[in-house]
């Protein structure tokens, strides 16, 4: 195991240097210059350009500049926006909120995904089952924004259940609709997942075993069928939690939720190319984590997945 | 599996059928096991292949029956928009703005006084466009790039394995996002630059299908057999191990494409995929917005047309799934 967990770290680190090496190269190495784009189309005074240079390591060869780069995600200084607040800062504000909604997002999804998927998966066929199959697909086949837009009037303005958006702090009532829309999709695929695992379950030799020594069915479901079949589950609850973290820019634009999403779509509008580089590059370093964790989740949650 | 050209005599007894000798039986008579229903199968006709069997499951299926007759109609519509919609949906007058329906208009008009029937028959084309061509490019570039990694292993996959992983490091979105900031995408704005950019960070998907698909395939005994029989490694890719791999591939592929399309809404619905002159779904969902409380349909119709395009792909790839995977049909 703790080899495993050594070799799919050591894994990880060229997917670290790749994706941030891609992103920097992207958004500076690329034709057109982020500076010159700051202007907005007058010629910049030379000296400022050149302290605008010299302060986003510009004036650097392209490997320094990102090994600069580097140095800096690593030890957290990562530079100033261009309205001269601290990028950390701003990013520091923002993921308490992002994690605030990503937890209800993955509570809502756990919770239901399962109850729907496993009521689902033990009738296959019936009038039940069929409804939360079409629900689902139709739930994956309306874009996030559409979903959005609908339950905020709906929600929000007609009925008044809700804010329909939120406020700066973002406390974690106003949070409930943005983080139902961010779990749907993810719900349709959750509900699917438990349901086809259920059904392949049921057929399997122990539980044929459990129910011919005479265990009741609640107790042959709960326990050896759910906890089998709740692997696949988890997993992909684990890598949908590493996407989340990340923000969800359509969401949080559309219910202006202040988190790392919007700062990071807002950066990008604005062309604060420091901004995006430092985020994107934490965004990283999040998801490959993420997906470090749920692999070490898979094998000890499945006895019989052994990785030597 | 022809007739045996000679028959020998205890052949004939086996088909117990066929024989008109009385055999003393010890345990229940042939007929009566179900092994009788294994000597009336008729050995002379050709083995079904996986396609011919799925293509008899799946005209029996009405998930898949619908799938593709909404599919064949939102082709039709995307190549003749003409056909479908008699008023242009350019020509617009301000005199309408934001009015309801009437005769010839039935979806009533934007804000900005045009006809919103005829916008979602347009926008057709532009979603389908990007649909197709990143499918069919992220198919050629994950394809390869799986096919390759899988069929060769060694150095080979791990590097390309690790390519794809820095590419699958970013959601689709915020890569796209990235790229089509950059000066040279966002001053030539075009369905081509948001295809670029959602096939650059849409191939590894494929890739990893494509890699696992060929590596199930790449020891089988028919490529064994075909590489005795003299053909070269890699001609035995391209002739057996390739075809017999494209299952999986196709069904992903036919989910994907309605995941593209989300994509390409979500893009222009953030002011950065289509150009604004262009009529598409996403556009005009994005220019909807900021009048969705007083005039709710001028979003809802192009959502609900772009969002029975993306159902049809999806269930098209489910019923494909379905009919392509014999062991999950059984149960």
């Amino acid at each position: 195991m703790l080899m495993f967990t050594l070799r799919r770290f050591l894994q990880l680190i060229p997917v670290f240097f790749g994706a941030t090496l891609l992103v920097y190269f992207l958004v500076f190495a690329t034709p057109g210059d982020p500076i010159a784009a700051l202007s907005g189309g007058k010629p910049m005074a030379p000296a400022v350009e050149e302290a605008l240079r010299a302060q986003y390591n510009l004036d650097q060869p392209f490997w320094i500049q990102y090994g600069l780069y580097l140095k800096n995600l690593v030890t957290l200084n990562l530079g100033q926006t261009f309205s001269g607040q601290e990028v950390a800062a701003v990013i520091g504000r923002a993921y308490p909120v992002t994690a605030r909604l990503a937890i209800m997002a993955l509570a809502f999804e756990a919770i239901f995904g399962v109850l729907f998927g496993v009521i689902a998966g033990l009738r296959k066929g019936k009038l039940f089952d069929g409804t939360v199959l079409v629900g689902s697909l139709i739930v994956i086949a309306v874009p996030t924004f559409v979903l959005g837009f609908v339950l905020q009037l709906v929600v929000g303005v007609q009925l008044g259940w809700a804010r329909p958006t939120v406020s700066g702090t973002a406390p974690w009532d106003e949070l409930v609709l943005p983080a139902l829309v961010l779990g749907l999709v993810s719900l349709a695929y959750v509900i699917r997942l438990t349901r086809a695992s259920i059904s392949e379950n049921m057929s399997a030799d122990y539980v044929r075993t459990a129910t011919a020594k005479g265990l009741s069915r609640r107790r042959v479901v709960m326990v050896h069928i759910l906890r089998n079949s709740l692997i696949p589950v988890v997993t992909f609850l684990g890598a949908d939690l590493g996407a989340l973290m990340g923000g969800a820019i359509v969401t949080e634009g559309i219910f202006n939720v202040p988190g790392v999403g919007n700062l990071l779509y807002q950066a990008i509008l604005k062309g604060e190319s420091a901004t995006v580089v430092a985020v994107v590059g934490i965004l990283v370093i999040v998801f490959v984590v993420a997906n470090l964790v749920v692999d070490l989740l898979y094998a000890l949650l499945d006895p019989r997945i052994r990785y030597v | 599996m022809s007739e045996n050209p000679t028959p020998n005599k205890d052949l004939n007894l086996r088909q117990g059928k066929t024989s008109s000798r009385v055999i003393e039986h010890f345990v229940a008579p042939l007929e009566e096991t179900p092994l009788a229903a294994i000597d009336n199968v008729d050995e002379t006709s050709a083995p079904l292949s996986l396609w011919a069997d799925a293509w008899r499951n799946l005209r029996k299926q009405p998930l898949f029956i619908i799938s593709v007759l909404l599919i064949l109609v939102v082709f039709v519509v995307a190549i003749f928009p003409q056909f479908f919609a008699h008023v242009s949906p350019s020509s617009c007058s301000l005199a309408d703005s934001a009015e309801g329906a009437r005769p010839g208009h039935p979806l009533g008009f934007t804000l900005q006084g045009c006809d919103v029937y005829s916008r979602v028959i347009y926008g057709t084309r532009a979603s389908l466009t990007v649909g197709i061509f990143t499918t069919i490019g992220v198919l050629i570039i994950g394809g390869i790039m799986g096919a390759l990694a899988g069929y060769y292993g060694g150095w080979l996959d791990i590097i390309l394995a690790r390519l794809g992983d820095v590419f699958f490091a970013l959601p689709l979105i915020l890569g796209a996002i990235v790229i089509n900031q950059l000066p040279s995408f966002r001053d030539n704005r075009s369905v081509w630059t948001v295809v670029v950019a959602l096939v650059i960070f849409g191939w590894p998907q494929i890739a990893r299908i494509t890699r696992g698909a060929v590596i199930e395939n790449r020891n089988a005994d028919f490529v064994t057999a075909s590489k005795a029989l003299g053909l070269s490694r890699f001609a035995a890719l391209l002739r057996h191990v390739l075809p017999n791999s494209l299952a999986p591939i196709i069904v992903v592929a036919s989910i994907s494409l309605g995941t593209f399309i989300v994509a390409e809404a979500t893009l222009s619905f953030l002011g950065i995929g289509l150009p604004p002159t262009d009529i598409s779904w996403g556009n005009d969902i994005a220019n909807a917005q900021p009048q969705v409380r007083n005039n709710p349909g001028v979003l809802l119709w192009p959502a609900v047309a772009l969002s029975i395009t993306v159902l049809s792909f999806i269930m098209l790839g489910d019923a494909l799934r379905d009919a392509l995977d014999p062991k999950a049909r059984k149960r």
